[in-house]
């Protein structure tokens, strides 16, 4: 069958009888592209966040993300608010490059099972979110998101936060304290803040569960871009 | 000659068991979307944990196993030669295996990086890197002892596949560990998501697509009992394939912050995508030239014709969603969903299917337990696909109409985003359907290949190749 043609092109010569040739002139095919593409990303200033005074995520932040990663969030939720009206119209001003520029690994999403969360921070009461991780459809009937009520018993563990802040700090995350000590005590006055205003909802919360630190995350997404929008206007 | 079918068997029972449990996953994800409570309200459990286990088991090891099958069986006789090492393939085949068992477990335990198919954490990455170099060792070693000069098309794919995969996977996966179980990328925002969407759509161009096709070129010509129509075309749409696949990742990022130029590169080189991949389908087709009256009796052909029929229709569907005005409505709905599973279920499951019933006499040296049987499933799996693309189209037309429709005040006419979900149940069930039939199809082939193996009636006359 590997006779079905008898005519010796040059090709053949060069090529289909040459392996190794065969193989340099294939990595050469597959690798014009992603260098024309990736490389130019570089020549590009990468600081567009400090640039635009976006500060990186807060150790609880952190946290929340680690969180938002480990349930894979990110299967039914985008973080991309597309330049359209219709979009902007349900979610809000559209995504700027800055906004994700310390996003470890982005969170663009693919598919929207549930909403695009690029600007859900400020959108809804901590308490609403406490809520809807126990029971989606107790704030939002008919959802079909699972429960996450191990989240408001798991507990976070500061030093496993440093370790996560020590190695953003190494990739270029401007942090001004990656000590434990340092990380621990912004994450808890942060905390605080949380379980005073979830507090005054009438839900006693402690502060190292993870729905904290989750709804932190949360309470952040998209304020960076909202300001900035404010700003330009 | 004394080839190594062992190595080919051993592949072939693990593309069946994995087939049927990424598939299996797929089902109870189709469930949970279907009905909600399926998610168990335990944390292994959640749509969120077990898609990544569906998308890994069917692309690494349904695919990845049946690839290595179909490998290890057509080079070994299209160069004449027993495979290089039996050592690393041993190597190859355990240490894919033990891969797959521990994406089982760290998946449901949220051990992830939370980039699609590339989400296993960096232990296992390493370990993936040095279980495929040991495969590339094998495979160029190989070659390198052929006792025929000439390099047939297939190799070729499977070469393109054996490179890019490696550089694709390192690139990716480059991060940096912060405890044994989690890592942050080198790359961040959408410098992050470029990378992962260069190697996202080129896991599904060089895992999913050119081994596939390499196997196509050896199994297909064997089954129909005809010549390949086209060298000169097999060489065209290779070197096209190949050079243009790889641009075409930034179609993943339409209308992102991501520079525009970018944008507009991954949408053109998607569209120019299209020639070669139709090269590749007529010259499927047309080898069948002559043999297409075996089509009412022999499955094999029958799975192989379904699957480049869906070849042409993804390969033609893909460059249309690319365009960013069909873009700005499909994305973030399940037509990406439909457009997948006519790929993965359609395109490679079938040739898989076809390529197993075509194997299995040859590597168990007895006829197949039921010809009848293997018909069976390709009709289950054939009406299961196009229930469940139909559905996803259905789907995702319908709430991508939605999430744009305003009103005469140009307000938007489903401000509540749960209305353009709960209009998806139907379809969501009727997915199900269709899902089941392809899965429980994957069954009817375990136990017909089972059957075989165990089959009293040998034959050596099968095995002359």
């Amino acid at each position: 069958m590997s006779e079905t043609t008898h005519q010796d092109g040059w090709h053949r010569r060069v090529l289909e009888h040459r392996s190794a040739a065969f193989a340099v002139l294939t990595t050469l095919a597959i690798s014009v592209g992603g260098i024309a593409e990736i490389v130019p990303m570089y020549a590009v200033p990468d600081n567009a966040a400090v640039a635009d005074g976006i500060p990186p995520y807060t150790p609880l932040e952190v946290a929340g993300r680690d969180i938002y990663i480990r349930e894979g969030c990110y299967n039914c939720h985008s973080q991309m608010i597309r330049p359209m009206r219709a979009e902007t119209l349900r979610y809000g001003p559209w995504t700027r490059a800055a906004e994700s520029a310390w996003d470890r690994p982005f969170q663009l999403g693919s598919r929207r099972i549930g909403p695009d969360l690029q600007r859900v921070g400020g959108k809804y009461p901590d308490s609403w979110h406490y809520e809807h991780m126990r029971d989606p459809r107790a704030t939002s009937p008919g959802s079909i998101m699972p429960t996450y009520g191990w989240l408001h018993e798991w507990r976070v563990d500061p030093a496993d936060i440093t370790a996560s802040v020590q190695g953003l700090a190494t990739l270029g995350h401007p942090y001004a304290d990656t000590s434990l000590a340092g990380v621990t005590k912004s994450m808890s006055d942060q905390a605080a803040g949380i379980v005073t205003s979830l507090a005054s909802a009438n839900i006693q919360v402690d502060p190292d569960r993870e729905i904290v630190a989750m709804i932190g995350y949360l309470q952040r997404l998209g304020t960076d871009g909202r300001k900035l929008y404010a700003e330009a206007k | 000659m004394d080839y190594d079918d062992r190595s080919v068997r051993r592949f072939i029972f693990a593309t069946v068991l994995w087939g049927a449990v990424g598939m299996l996953v797929g089902v109870i994800l189709a469930l949970q979307l279907a009905w909600w409570p399926a998610n168990l309200n335990t944390p292994y459990l959640t749509f969120g944990r077990l898609r990544p286990l569906h998308t890994n088991a069917v692309i690494f090891a349904f695919t990845g196993n049946g690839v290595f099958a179909g490998i290890y069986y057509s080079m070994q006789r299209l160069l004449k030669t027993r495979m290089w090492s039996d050592k690393l393939s041993a190597f190859h085949f355990w240490g894919w295996q033990a891969i797959i068992v521990s994406a089982a477990i760290t998946l449901p335990l949220g051990l992830t990086e939370a980039k699609e198919y590339a989400e296993l954490i960096w232990p296992i990455d390493i370990a993936i890197a040095v279980v495929w170099l040991a495969f590339a060792a094998n495979f160029f070693g190989t070659i390198a002892i052929r006792k025929v000069k000439h390099l047939y098309v297939a190799i070729w794919f499977y070469m393109s596949m054996v490179i890019t995969i490696t550089v694709l996977h390192v690139v990716n996966n480059l991060a940096l560990p912060v405890s044994l179980t989690r890592s942050y990328p080198i790359y961040s925002g959408l410098t992050d998501a470029l990378v992962q969407w260069w190697y996202g759509h080129n896991a599904v161009g060089f895992l999913l697509t050119t081994p596939i096709l390499g196997l196509l070129y050896y199994f297909l010509p064997r089954a129909a009992e005809r010549p390949v129509y086209s060298y000169r075309l097999s060489i065209v749409h290779f070197w096209g394939l190949v050079f243009l696949y790889i641009w075409a990742g930034p179609h993943h990022l339409l209308y992102s912050a991501l520079p525009d130029w970018a944008q507009t590169l991954g949408m053109v080189f998607s569209l120019m995508l299209l020639a070669p991949s139709w090269g590749g389908m007529l010259n499927g087709l047309l080898t069948l030239r002559g043999a297409w009256d075996r089509l009412r009796t022999d499955p094999i052909l029958k799975f192989f014709v379904v699957a480049i029929t869906f070849y042409g229709m993804s390969t033609f569907e893909g460059p249309l969603m690319a365009i960013r005005s069909v873009n700005a409505l499909s994305h973030y709905t399940d037509w990406t969903i439909g457009h997948v599973h006519s790929g993965a279920l359609g395109w490679v499951g079938m040739t898989m299917f076809g390529m197993l019933y075509w194997l299995a006499p040859r590597v168990y040296y007895r006829p197949l337990h039921s010809t009848s049987l293997a018909t069976a499933h390709f009709w289950l799996a054939t009406v299961g696909i196009v229930l469940y693309v139909v559905a996803m189209w259905a789907a995702g037309v319908t709430q991508g109409l939605m999430w744009r429709a305003v009103d005469a005040n140009g307000l938007l006419q489903y401000p509540n985003f749960l209305d353009t979900v709960r209009v998806l149940n139907p379809f969501y069930w009727i997915r199900l359907g269709g899902g089941l039939m392809y899965f429980t199809g994957v069954l009817m082939l375990g136990w017909n290949l089972f059957r075989t193996s165990q089959s009293s009636a040998t034959t050596t006359a099968i095995q002359a190749a």
